[in-house]
């Protein structure tokens, strides 16, 4: 089940621009707000700004102009899981998942009963002693996902996460991923290129023009039933596809024309 | 591979070897060549038992020197890449006396440090200046070459410079470390045997290379292949050394001590 979205947004992104130092202009002009418990999908073509608009809401980078603006004044506790699972491969699971909680200086022992419902709750609760070497594509992004959940963030950023994975792996962590924000109630920003994922896991999608990125379409995904393996073959699902792929195809043409 | 094709590869190398010996010892028996000119192997095998109390002493003084650079170039070639590494400027200012150090011969630069340090010390500062730039470079090199999204992770939860340096920086380091650390090693000896040529020339010194320097002068050939001997084996066990400490610390997480499959 989704959490239904709440009133009051999240955070709010107003007339954001972003360039780069070789003259690449990422963002121009980006309006994005993300609503309270909502599973947002960023979806556009490779290199149109989406991975940016994270990195800028993460705080890792600076916009050139605009303002980011968060509920309450504060930016909340977030949540990063990148497109590789990016893993210490010194550390043990456990050792990466504690990483987070190590740096606000929790010691080993103080950490350990969130680090294990950490990694409980992404399936491994058995592999904490192992190294990420010794692990699986699929396994290493769950530890990635167990790391970015163990300070509960209020805000789950995830940039392409499951695109190097193979397809039954995709498919799967889709599910648990659905079932974690279920269980957790996080707002998760999400980006993707993948029309079906996004319809599949999204409570809203927006399309991102090519690049300088900015919004063109808003697709709004309340299927009646739940998001289970009949969901993928609904005609509700399908629709809501189309409806992607049409704006998707809108904004490649685009880019072609210009 | 089978068990048998394991041993018969490890066999392999030992064989030819002892062939080349045996090869060496006949050439030597049969052409009747003097000790002076090339000395049988079981020759030079006797002379190791027969001097051994005078060549363990200068073997043990050499290692001393070795041990002794090793450890002093790995613990001021990591500080001063921590270091560097903290404050680009002071690498951009201290790295080209580092290289100027490290591409003048230290043959060339011994009897200088002669001249005004003891000789003992004069060959402890040549073993060091070689050893030292292999462990500055690679490690530096270490850790400046740090995943950038674990970088931004260590941003995003708001690790300080030395949680970044503790956590991420000197880790990923470890294998360039560890890899400079086994050419220092080396080097170390070489840097040792060169200073202690220089000084036996000057005229005081225990290590090996000044038994070969005196054996020479005396003509005894069989003594100078026996240090030999012994500066090889050295120089095999520190590599051997500093092999398993690598191995040791990287084979739970570094594809270099990955076994390949098939």
């Amino acid at each position: 089940m989704i959490s239904q979205p709440g009133p009051s947004p999240l955070l709010t992104l107003r007339g954001v621009d972003k360039s780069f130092p070789n003259g690449v202009t990422a963002l121009a002009g980006l309006d994005l707000e993300v609503r309270e418990g909502e599973f947002l999908s960023l979806l556009g073509p490779s290199g149109c700004g989406k991975s940016t608009a994270l990195r800028l809401i993460a705080g890792l980078a600076a916009p050139d102009a605009g303002q980011i603006d968060w509920r309450g004044g504060e930016r909340p506790e977030i949540g990063f899981v990148f497109q590789d699972a990016t893993l210490m491969p010194w550390a043990s699971v456990f050792e990466n998942v504690w990483l987070p909680l190590r740096l606000r200086g929790q010691s080993r022992d103080e950490a350990a009963p969130r680090i294990l419902d950490a990694l409980g709750r992404v399936g491994l609760g058995d592999f904490a002693k192992a190294f990420p070497r010794e692990l699986s594509g699929g396994m290493k992004m769950r530890v990635s996902i167990a790391r970015a959940l163990v300070l509960r963030p209020a805000l789950l950023l995830m940039d392409e996460p499951f695109a190097a994975l193979d397809e039954i792996t995709r498919l799967r962590l889709n599910r648990d991923l659905l079932a974690l924000q279920a269980d957790l109630g996080a707002t998760i920003l999400f980006v993707t290129h993948s029309v079906y994922e996004s319809v599949y896991l999204s409570s809203r999608i927006v399309v991102f023009s090519q690049r300088p990125g900015r919004i063109v379409e808003d697709i709004a995904v309340a299927p009646p039933g739940p998001r289970d393996e009949e969901f993928r073959v609904s005609a509700f699902y399908v629709e809501r596809c189309r409806a992607a792929s049409h704006a998707l195809e809108a904004v490649m043409s685009e880019g072609v024309a210009s | 591979m089978t068990t048998a094709s394991r041993i018969g590869e490890r066999a392999l190398p030992f064989g030819v070897f002892l062939l080349c010996l045996a090869g060496w010892e006949a050439l030597v028996r049969i052409a009747a060549l003097p000790p002076y000119i090339l000395p049988a192997p079981s020759l030079i095998g006797l002379t190791l038992v027969a001097d051994w109390a005078t060549l363990s002493t200068s073997l043990w003084a050499t290692l001393r020197i070795t041990g002794l650079a090793l450890a002093l170039a790995v613990a001021g070639g990591v500080a001063l890449a921590i270091l560097f590494a903290q404050w680009r400027w002071l690498e951009r200012s201290f790295f080209p006396f580092a290289v100027v150090l490290q591409v003048t011969p230290i043959i060339a630069i011994a009897p200088l440090l002669l001249v005004y340090l003891e000789p003992s010390t004069a060959v402890l500062v040549c073993a060091f200046l070689v050893a030292f730039f292999p462990i500055l470079s690679n490690t530096a090199l270490g850790l400046a070459s740090v995943d950038h999204n674990l970088r931004d992770l260590f941003d995003l939860y708001g690790a300080s410079r030395w949680q970044q340096m503790r956590l991420l920086r000197l880790p990923s380091a470890m294998p360039y470390f560890l890899g400079g650390l086994r050419i220092a090693g080396g080097l170390a000896l070489i840097g040792a045997i060169a200073a202690e040529i220089a000084a036996g020339a000057a005229g005081r010194g225990a290590g090996l290379a000044y038994r070969i320097v005196e054996a020479g002068y005396r003509l005894n050939i069989p003594r100078m292949f026996a240090a030999l001997v012994l500066i090889s084996v050295a120089g095999i066990a520190i590599y051997l050394a500093l092999e398993a400490v690598s191995r040791v610390a990287l084979r739970r997480w570094h594809d270099s001590q990955r076994q390949r499959q098939g």
